[in-house]
């Protein structure tokens, strides 16, 4: 398996971690109550504002960890930079990502339209987010393990 | 994902240069050694630019590297 498959895998991993436990330590803190009250909209803001730099730090801890210990159990380098094959794969990834995103996104303002409460929009955005993440991942490990 | 029909003998290539390692050639196509990998396994048809740049390592024309279609036709 090449140093990107492990890459992808382990991203894809991760991601659904962090989303995971991030959701099951969020949920109780959901406002009881009134449900379309300003606290509703402040815990749904800080979910969002929450979960995105908890994702970047991850990411950026995780990046670094999954270098360290490649280079130690492999003793090979993590490639310094990225080819034309990487290009055509990162291009395809947030392509596949940026669709399911936005579907999500047209999906979450449906949701408005046919008079849903607004939860449901945030909920809807929010999977679409982690959803499109997922697919990011799950393009990339596909496309270096079949190819492109 | 269907198999390129762009198939190559960079693996036999290698070898007869005296056994030039995946690496050696990606360095010196300016590639990752990654992509000389999915290459090798016909996961991925080079860009028209590397396709030379590996012809040119070989010191061959690019038929001598590549091919189009199947590999008994060679």
């Amino acid at each position: 398996m090449i140093y990107q498959e492990k890459k992808s895998i382990v991203s894809l991993i991760s991601t659904i971690i962090i989303f995971g436990a991030y959701c099951a330590y969020m949920y109780p803190q959901y406002p009881d109550g009134v449900q379309e009250s300003t606290e509703t909209f402040r815990f749904w803001g800080s979910f969002v504002l929450i979960l995105t730099l908890v994702s970047i730090v991850a990411h950026i801890v995780n990046s670094i960890a999954f270098n360290i210990v490649f280079r130690i159990t492999t003793g090979e380098k993590e490639p310094s930079f990225a080819d034309e094959m990487d290009k055509i794969i990162e291009l395809r990834s947030f392509r596949n990502s940026f669709f399911v995103f936005v579907l999500g996104f047209l999906l979450a303002m449906g949701s408005l339209v046919i008079e849903q409460p607004l939860q449901v929009m945030f909920v809807i955005l929010i999977i679409s987010g982690f959803i499109s993440d997922v697919t990011g991942s799950v393009t990339k490990l596909y496309h270096y393990r079949k190819g492109v | 994902m269907g198999k390129n029909l762009v198939g190559n003998h960079i693996r036999k290539l290698r070898f007869n240069h005296d056994e030039m390692t995946q690496q050696q050639l990606a360095d010196k196509v300016g590639v990752t050694r990654q992509t000389i990998v999915a290459l090798e396994k016909g996961n991925y048809s080079p860009s028209l630019e590397l396709a030379f740049r590996i012809a040119n390592a070989f010191n061959l024309p690019l038929e001598g590297v590549f091919f189009y279609g199947d590999n008994t036709r060679q």
